[in-house]
């Protein structure tokens, strides 16, 4: 005579409808809300960064450039987004490794020979895009971040920046692992960009057509512009 | 339909039970009739190896018909295999040729520990719903059915998420192992309808919560599931359901 | 013994209100006390053990899936009928129970059909309650359909998935119960026999069907929701666990079966392929509302149904039963198509199905839609619109239908065929739904019920969730309320011993055969003399036949079976060689009444008494009666007899012509 255990389900609920903020953060969907939202946080950065990097291709030997390039690493309000950038990217990294990570030990033992129907080869690599991209910010920001910063707490001269940039992209290899950058970040953002609207739960039949066709054109310019900039500076389209 | 024999190669996964390892054994089967159902070219395979004195392959399988849910087995590398919006029990044979290998395995899931060769358990899925996929109402209590009239978008698009059959298909086939579809159809289902207004937010938090217990992955949006599930739920319930689910956590008090 | 079926006195209508005002109630402090075992979760369990946990019952529920939500009340497709009339065309609890009555051809009781039929409104209230989306009108009220040739609609449905979206109502209800406290869930069990310890039931003994072990179980009292036993057939529009054993087990310990030969043959479903066949798969009843059946008018005609001209078609039932045509009820309909078939006229290769053609209706879908924009042109323009009419109506079983046969019904005719379907027949219970044995009570498809000799369609759904929602918790009431004193009786009890060791015995004795013939070769013979002699047409011959076949059978199944494996672990042969064990004294039984019922009445055809011109013929005289069978020793059965009175409905023949 046995006692019923194994599939019976003797366990009275006691998980209480009540929400601490730890509760909800720690949650499946609280991690993801904060995917998105880091994630929507980085997208809105980079068109400014792209924005104000383009006036390179002004070709006013990096004027307007170094002008707002100044505005942007005086002004306080600035200075004080920048940490909020940087919280908002360590946040992005940590929680997308750690979700990697977790998602990846649901299914111990894997599949003979697994297809993929209805799912893009993007979409299921967020995580080692995501890695490659974490390598190139790392070499990135090396390049200019550091320096500049260096500079200007030091008192120096003005550090030009456009004219650090003109040498970094004089290499070859540096334009090389840039391009690969970019490439990585554009797949990222054509998946990432309607992910994270899903996320939030905007997805309805009015809207999911309009947030797709904005989310690939903006991965498209992005990019093509991130891309053009040590390219110019390579072929010396611009002086 | 043109009406033809084949012979196969079956690679079917074996194990005893939950606690021993499994492996891939290898059967050939012969004049399997294209007007087969895939369920019955297994009962004609598991008919031979007990007239051979060996243990026939274990699945669950009920209805056959497409409905209740029971049947599950990973194909060739799909769920339920190679047919869109379909079962493993409705697939029938003449999805292959002869001299096809075809390759069976359970659903794969930290959620879903195999029980023997290709039945998995599920009662994960049972436990989620007990956390909070229901009404809370006592027979007797209800007013006449016509006393509530519901919007017909919303009375169709409930059901449509209420169509979900609770195979497991979405998590087996999610490369996260993940059971948001399958929450998330159920907690829209009842957020659609005024009848679950009431419980709508702690319903929300409460079978996410469970769901999180269980041990499936985390959403990433890849959409798979939807295209394996058998029933077509849309990804969009997932969607929903992360909009309940935030709504709720951001707005009840502590 | 007379049996009493404890009909509650009074005018018909006030039967069911005076039962409830004076039956014996339990107070919610004893209720806590008191355990009750429910065996089964399809609409009947789950709806049945969710309302006594809500009352404070201990209950414990079992089904043999891997989930309650799994129960096959899950593949109903049509619909259930409920006396709401909403549509204001006359309906009433009134039609309702003489609909059921005559549709059951005099052979259902009374009292309990018209309580069924004042119980129908409220199950739709619950239902709608519980978030079950049934099909709305644009104003968001709820949407009828008429069904099973009744003339009012009376019908709910959630498209072509009713079944699934109660079942999962009531599965809901039932889960929240666990949840609670008040229910303990046990999946993956099978009943294998009562537990009877002073003239009461009190347990059960089950098997783990994961680990193979025997368990004990107390229960004050135990209720039977196990299903049909159409299985018995082998092929039939049941799930593949389907199976009689629970009801069969009761049935050893002393609960009368009643009815047994009452099966229903449904008209609309996918023919036989091959010998590979494992199930059969119901079309909808539904579909008849718009397609029109027929075969050639030429045996030898091996013509492409599209190419057979409509002069050279022969829509025999509209030519047999002008007045309804393609709607007759579920028995006229199968046998008028049997009758063609054996005649030489069938279609297909196996010459065993008929055409169900929409060309029809699909043409004059189109012209509507047309005619709606102005249109009224003729040519292929309304073929398209006429078929997405079709798709809306019934796209999902055009679908279902070609996943299994390849063909494309809305190009080429759909081939149907009979097949089994219901069982009216089941196990004797009385008003309170108790069987000859106290404290153990059966609901649902697993009672002999309330549909008589026939079901309508839509109906089945209705009686279960009735059972388990709105009359149980009433009826069990009445026992229990003389069982307070009663204390947990502690598994040890001699009786709990002795039952467990006659079920680990048969195991044994099943897995010793160690014979050469497997569990499913033994089904396939039972099930073909099963369908051959006791199907849509029985004669005493054949009965007689049919006995002597299955006493062999069921020798050679006890003497040369073959089941892999063991009994302590997961072993589906071992399960199935227990079901089909019982499947096959089942089918002597089922025999035994089929041959003592000389008249044809519902899905009982005799082919000794039919009208000349080969219609069914009843004898009231002889037998207005439920035949409830007593086992007294194995292969020996004591009839007993429960005379129907009808007060109100009185009974005439059936004619749909
Ligand atoms: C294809 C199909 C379509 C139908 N369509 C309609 C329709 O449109 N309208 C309508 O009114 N009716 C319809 N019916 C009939 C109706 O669905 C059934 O009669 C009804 O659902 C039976 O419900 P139930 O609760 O009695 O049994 P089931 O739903 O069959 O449940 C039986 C339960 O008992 C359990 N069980 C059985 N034996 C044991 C055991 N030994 N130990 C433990 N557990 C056990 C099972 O696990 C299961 O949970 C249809 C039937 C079929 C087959
Ligand atoms: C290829 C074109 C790019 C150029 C020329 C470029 C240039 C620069 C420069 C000059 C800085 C220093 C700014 C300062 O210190 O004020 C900087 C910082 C930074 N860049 Fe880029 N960048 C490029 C692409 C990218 C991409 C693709 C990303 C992200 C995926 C990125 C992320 C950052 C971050 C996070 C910082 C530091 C934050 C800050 O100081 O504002 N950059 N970049
Ligand atoms: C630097 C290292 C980075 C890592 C390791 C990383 C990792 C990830 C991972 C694993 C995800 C998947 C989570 C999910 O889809 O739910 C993700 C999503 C996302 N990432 Fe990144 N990422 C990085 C940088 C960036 C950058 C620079 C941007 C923006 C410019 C970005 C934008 C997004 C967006 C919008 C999403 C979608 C969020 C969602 O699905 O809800 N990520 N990231
Ligand atoms: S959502 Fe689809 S795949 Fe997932 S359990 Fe439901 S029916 Fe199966
Ligand atoms: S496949 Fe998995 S990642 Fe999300 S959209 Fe479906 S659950
Ligand atoms: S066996 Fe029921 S869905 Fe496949």
């Amino acid at each position: 005579m046995a006692v019923a255990t194994y599939f019976c389900t003797t366990k009275i609920n006691t998980i209480i409808a009540i929400m601490t903020w730890n509760q909800f953060f720690t949650s499946s969907i609280g991690k993801k809300f904060t995917m998105a939202l880091t994630g929507i946080f980085l997208v809105l950065f980079l068109i400014i960064h792209a924005g104000i990097n383009s006036s390179i291709f002004l070709n006013d030997n990096g004027e307007t450039f170094t002008t707002l390039g100044h505005f942007m690493s005086h002004n306080w309000i600035v200075r004080f987004l920048e940490i909020g950038l940087f919280a908002g990217l360590i946040m992005h990294i940590i929680q997308g490794l750690v979700l990697w990570k977790q998602n990846r030990s649901a299914r111990p033992i894997p599949y003979y020979n697994k297809q993929d129907r209805g799912s893009t080869w993007y979409s299921r690599s967020m995580g080692i895009l995501g890695t490659l991209l974490l390598i190139f910010l790392v070499i990135h920001i090396s390049h200019f971040f550091v320096g500049t910063k260096i500079a200007l707490y030091s008192g120096d001269q003005p550090h030009s920046l456009y004219n650090e940039m003109k040498e970094v992209f004089s290499h070859w290899w540096i334009v090389a692992i840039y391009l690969g950058g970019i490439i990585a970040l554009f797949w990222h953002l054509l998946h990432g960009f309607q992910s994270a609207w899903q996320t939030l739960g905007l997805n309805n039949k009015k809207y999911i057509t309009i947030i797709k066709v904005i989310g690939i054109g903006y991965t498209v310019i992005i990019c093509t512009l991130f891309a053009l900039m040590p390219l110019a500076m390579y072929f010396k389209w611009i002086e | 339909m043109e009406h033809y024999y084949m012979n196969l190669t079956l690679k079917v996964w074996r194990q005893k039970n939950s606690k021993s390892k499994g492996s891939f054994e290898t059967y050939h089967v012969k004049n399997i009739s294209s007007e087969m159902s895939f369920l019955e070219m297994l009962d004609v395979l598991n008919e031979t190896l007990i007239q051979e004195g060996k243990d026939p392959i274990v699945f669950d399988h009920d209805c056959r018909e497409g409905i209740c849910g029971s049947c599950s087995m990973f194909i060739n590398g799909q769920a339920h295999g190679p047919w869109k919006q379909n079962t493993v029990c409705q697939l029938h044979m003449r999805a292959y040729k002869d001299g096809d290998t075809i390759v069976v395995e359970p659903w794969r899931s930290k959620a879903f520990p195999v029980i023997k060769d290709l039945m998995v358990d599920r009662a994960a899925f049972d436990r989620i719903i007990q956390s909070g996929g229901y009404v809370s109402v006592n027979t007797g209590n209800s007013q006449d059915a016509n006393s509530l009239p519901i919007n017909k978008k919303n009375a169709d698009e409930s059901f449509d998420a209420a169509s979900c059959i609770g195979c497991g298909a979405c998590v087996a086939t999610c490369k996260n192992g993940s059971a948001m579809l399958f929450v998330g159809a159920k907690i829209s289902q009842l957020a659609l309808l005024p009848q679950g207004e009431p419980e709508r937010k702690s319903r929300a938090l409460k079978m996410v919560a469970q769901m999180d217990k269980e041990g499936f992955g985390n959403c990433t949006n890849t959409y798979a599931c939807e295209a394996e599930c058998p029933k077509g739920i849309s990804v969009a319930y997932i969607a929903r359901m992360n909009r309940e689910f935030i709504g709720s956590g951001l707005t009840t008090e502590e | 013994m007379s049996l009493d079926a404890k009909i509650p006195p009074g005018e018909m209508k006030d039967k069911w209100d005076y039962y409830k005002g004076h039956v014996n109630l339990v107070n919610p402090a004893n209720k806590r006390k008191l355990e009750v075992i429910v065996i089964g979760t399809g609409l009947a369990g789950a709806s049945a053990a969710a309302a006594l946990g809500e009352l404070g019952y201990k209950v414990k529920a079992f089904c043999f899936q891997d989930s309650p939500r799994r129960a096959h009340s899950i593949a109903a497709q049509g619909g259930i009928n409920a006396a709401k009339n909403y549509q204001n065309d006359g309906d009433s609890v009134f039609r309702l129970f003489y609909d059921t009555v005559k549709g059951g051809d005099y052979r259902a009781r009374e009292g309990n059909v018209y309580r069924l039929a004042q119980v129908s409104g409220a199950i739709i209230d619950q239902c709608v309650a519980q978030g079950v989306p049934f099909a709305r009108e644009y104003g968001g009220l709820l949407s009828n359909r008429s069904f099973g040739g009744t003339q009012v609609q009376r019908t709910f449905y959630a498209a072509g998935q009713t079944g699934q979206q109660l079942l999962l109502g009531a599965y809901s209800a039932l889960e929240r119960q666990v949840s609670l406290g008040n229910v303990l869930m046990y999946s993956r069990h099978e009943m294998l026999d009562i537990v009877v310890i002073d003239g009461k039931t009190r347990g059960i003994i089950a098997r783990n069907l994961v680990s193979g072990e025997l368990e004990r179980h107390f229960g004050h009292a135990v209720l039977l929701c196990s299903g049909g036993y159409g299985n018995v057939f082998y092929l039939s529009t049941n799930a593949m666990g389907s199976n009689v054993t629970a009801a069969w087990k009761a049935h050893k310990k002393g609960a009368y079966f009643a009815n047994p030969c009452f099966t229903q043959i449904h008209p609309t479903c996918i023919p036989v392929s091959g010998d590979h066949q494992s199930k059969l798969t119901l079309m909808s009843e539904s579909l008849r509302n718009d397609g029109r059946i027929w075969v050639p008018k030429d045996q030898s005609d091996a013509r492409s149904p599209n190419d057979i001209p409509e002069e050279e078609r022969d829509y025999f039932l509209e030519r047999r039963y002008p007045a309804f045509g393609n709607l007759v009820p579920r028995d006229v309909a199968s046998r008028a198509a049997k009758e063609r078939c054996d005649a030489g006229f069938g279609v297909g290769t196996t010459k065993m199905a008929v055409y169900l053609d929409f060309e029809d209706a699909i043409k004059r879908y189109g012209r509507i839609e047309a005619g709606k924009t102005g249109d009224h042109t003729e040519d292929d323009s309304i073929i398209g619109l006429g078929k997405s009419v079709v798709k809306e109506k019934y796209g999902n079983l055009f679908e279902m239908y070609e996943k299994i046969t390849g063909e494309n019904p809305y190009e080429l005719p759909m081939r149907i065929y009979p097949a089994v379907h219901y069982t009216m027949g089941g196990l004797w219970v009385d008003y309170e739904l108790q069987t000859t044995v106290p404290g153990l009570y059966s609901l649902g498809e697993a009672n002999f019920s309330d549909h008589g000799a026939n079901r309508l369609g839509a109906s089945a759904l209705m009686q279960g969730l009735a059972d388990g929602y709105f009359v149980i918790p009433y009826t069990l009431g009445n026992f229990l309320s003389e069982e307070i004193r009663v204390q947990a009786i502690p598994l040890e009890h001699p009786a709990f011993e002795d039952a467990e060791n006659k079920v680990s015995a048969r195991l044994h004795r099943l897995m010793d055969i160690k014979g050469t013939q497997t569990v499913e070769s033994f089904h396939k013979r039972l099930g073909k003399i099963m369908w051959d002699k006791c199907g849509m047409a029985r004669n005493e011959a054949g009965l007689q036949s049919a006995i002597e076949e299955i006493r062999l059978l069921k020798a050679e199944f006890w003497s040369d079976l073959k089941i892999p494996g063991d009994i302590k672990e997961m072993n589906p042969e071992l399960d199935k060689a227990g079901r089909v064990a019982d499947f096959i004294e089942l089918g002597e039984l089922m025999c035994i009444d089929a041959l003592h019922r000389k008249e044809s009445c519902g899905g009982h055809f005799r082919e000794e008494s039919q009208t000349e011109d080969g219609e069914a013929k009843r004898d009231d005289g002889s037998y207005a009666y439920v035949a409830a069978w007593n086992l007294q020793e194995e292969g020996n059965w004591e009839l007993h007899k429960e005379q129907l009175k009808f007060e109100i409905v009185k009974p005439t023949q059936r004619s749909y012509k």
